[in-house]
């Protein structure tokens, strides 16, 4: 894969959520696509604003957590009915109330685990690299600031073009971002 | 205190910004100047690991027979320990997932350290059963593996559900802990000034910028998360109050021991946050974040808890009567007036007396008073496990093979060192990690939420005529 060169996007400062959402909103109402929101805490009204309203966590936490339940369950049923029978005070070989418990436990975990690891992967993360990083003020963002980006990628990109857009909702500076 | 603009109750104290809570909670990570008291502490935490190391080199010498257990009792310190450390840890959870359900915002302050306490109890807890079991080198003969042996675990025994409730307990609040962190993390990276402390927290930050779309999938996440160690915390002290409610014991065998097991594991953790709490907001200055209203909580939770509590021990007691069954009113005689019935009056003392005076509201909001008190808990909880272990095993059906127990100095070594364990990890914790979430701080301030902008004055929305 060739290493990507050029302009990444724009990327535009704001004080606050409030400025942020209206001007995510304005622009993904004038056909932006290709743009992304930064918070320092999780901004709901932002991810609304860029059209994104569902993700598939729940999704793979189900099946994950399907998938612990059945793998449990069944190495009990086979460990007791076929690899090593034991008869315990005469009860059932099959067991399963006994069996339900750790198989309880490992829904659990492999839900979990799911979830996070997951989470992590429809994010793209871990990634050490990203071309947002090379932006000096970017580092506000995990404190107090509010970012919004336009990205290259979209086909209305224009470096001067979008720019005027950007300073058209008064944030507190535009930068170009380069890969 | 009530905040003027919503009219809500306020979590943090007034006048903060993004910037200053930010600045607040990592400036005491990423200062150069170490205080004296954090060396201090983390040398007595040392001194216990230390002690524990010696305790157990000692046991893996000579064996188990070093602790004070024989017959009749054989479960002694290790089974107590296990069970006083592990419910310790369920506050953690409690806090962290239960009343982020519950949307109990105040929590967000004292998520992260209840958390890293929770892990830190189940890492004391988990040592017990391992160095418990003889002969700890082979202790994962415990987990289901094709082995050259052909032999398998046996899954209708108690014991072996604790096994996966515990293994998956303690990846879970792993996993819960660090997922939570890590937008904290980036912080960290973002703020740090040398290379390699940018490049340490770079690397557990795993890139993370903050893009609204990672957020809404780790709140998602974590809210996941949060579902599923409800029912999991749930479940682990309800396996472990079936290892003694599955056995045929008078003074075990009752139904009423799961949920008086969960409600005594919250009221011990609530009892250790406070512990911790305390001290930590005192001498890191962090009386705005973690305020009187947050004790005055914890106080309410532990008064709650401790009345179920009360009612298991009551229900206990009126089923040894009730049940006309001669060995339960005899193993019941025997814990409130046989030769350890000191044990129980403590125990009645310090969990059910006691904890009353926190019906008082000035009690609540008096941090010396409530840290005082979470000892005293602590201590009742402690010998809740005690009372239930040693009392329902020395006198068993025959007089003639009653005995009594006595802790050795390997037993109390052992103890005393997992506290230093603990303790030690706590320091390293609180210097080197974010103690109080600073993300989740942030949507406390009432600045984070979005607002219409706000209208100029004195001009007409529509003109007319247009």
């Amino acid at each position: 894969m060739p290493i990507p060169e050029g302009t990444y996007g724009l990327l535009a400062e704001f004080d606050t959520a409030g400025e942020l959402t209206r001007a995510a909103k304005a622009s993904y109402d004038a056909g932006w696509r290709r743009l992304d929101c930064y918070t320092p805490y999780p901004c709901e009204e932002a991810a609304e604003a860029i059209g994104f309203h569902r993700n598939y966590v729940p999704v793979i936490t189900l099946i994950g957590g399907l998938m612990g339940l059945t793998a449990m369950f069944l190495l009990e049923t086979w460990i007791n009915l076929l690899a090593y029978p034991l008869n315990i005070g005469g009860r059932e070989y099959f067991s399963w109330p006994a069996f339900m418990v750790p198989a309880y436990e490992w829904t659990i975990l492999f839900a979990g685990l799911s979830a996070a690891f997951g989470m992590l992967a429809m994010c793209g993360l871990p990634a050490p690299y990203h071309p947002l990083f090379n932006a000096p003020n970017f580092r506000t963002a995990s404190t107090d600031k509010f970012f919004l980006c336009l990205e290259a990628r979209d086909p209305q990109f224009d470096a001067t073009v979008s720019r005027k857009f950007l300073e058209g909702f008064s944030p507190v500076s535009v930068v170009e971002v380069e890969y | 205190m009530l905040d003027p603009v919503t009219g809500e109750y306020r979590v943090v104290g007034p006048g903060h910004t993004f910037k200053s809570i930010t600045e607040k909670i990592s400036r005491i990570v990423l200062t150069t100047h170490t205080p004296v008291g954090w060396f201090f502490g983390l040398l007595l935490g040392g001194g216990g690991i230390a002690l524990l190391l010696t305790a157990v080199t000692w046991l893996f010498l000579r064996g188990v027979g070093i602790w004070g257990l024989d017959m009749p009792v054989a479960w002694g310190f290790a089974i107590i320990n296990f069970v006083w450390w592990i419910g310790i840890g369920h506050a953690g959870t409690l806090i962290s997932a239960i009343l982020l359900l519950f949307k109990q915002e105040w929590r967000n302050s004292i998520n992260r350290f209840a958390e890293a306490m929770t892990i830190f109890a189940v890492v004391c807890a988990g040592m017990f059963p391992l160095i418990h079991v003889g002969r700890p080198w082979l202790a994962y003969w415990l987990f289901p593996y094709p082995n050259s042996m052909a032999v398998w675990p046996q899954f209708r025994s108690p014991l072996l559900w604790d096994v996966f409730a515990v293994s998956t307990y303690a990846t879970i609040s792993v996993v819960f802990w660090y997922i939570g962190m890590i937008p904290d993390l980036a912080t960290m990276r973002d703020r740090a000034q040398s290379k390699f402390t940018q490049f340490a927290y770079g690397l557990f930050a795993v890139g993370w910028r903050g893009s609204v779309r990672h957020w809404m999938r780790y709140e998602t996440a974590s809210l996941l998360l949060a579902g599923l160690a409800t029912p999991l915390v749930l479940s682990v002290h309800t396996v472990i109050s079936f290892d003694f409610a599955v056995a045929t014991l008078p003074g075990w065998h009752t139904t009423i021991f799961p949920p008086y097991f969960v409600a005594g594991a919250v009221y011990s953790g609530f009892a250790m946050v406070i512990t911790l709490a305390i001290p930590i907001r005192k001498f890191y200055h962090l009386e705005d974040l973690i305020t009187t209203r947050h004790i005055d909580n914890m106080g309410k939770v532990m008064l709650t808890t401790g009345l179920i509590v009360a009612y298991g021990y009551f229900m206990e007691l009126f089923m040894s009567w009730f049940s006309a069954s001669h060995w339960e009113y005899f193993a019941f005689w025997n814990r409130l007036f046989g030769p350890m019935g000191w044990s129980y009056w403590v125990l009645i003392t310090c969990n059910i007396a006691l904890p009353q005076l926190m019906w008082s509201r000035a009690f609540r909001v008096n941090p010396t008073l409530m840290f005082i008190m979470s000892f005293i808990i602590n201590i009742g909880m402690w010998f809740e496990r005690f009372v239930i272990v040693v009392t329902s095993l020395y006198r068993d059906y025959l007089p003639s093979s009653w005995g009594t127990y006595r802790a050795t100095r390997w037993d109390y070594s052992t103890f005393l060192g997992t506290m230093g364990l603990f303790t030690f990890l706590f320091f390293l914790f609180v210097r080197f990690i974010p103690m109080i979430p600073m993300s989740e701080v942030r949507m406390l301030l009432p600045q984070s939420k979005v607002k219409p902008p706000a209208e100029p004055l004195g001009q007409p929305v529509h003109e007319a005529g247009d």
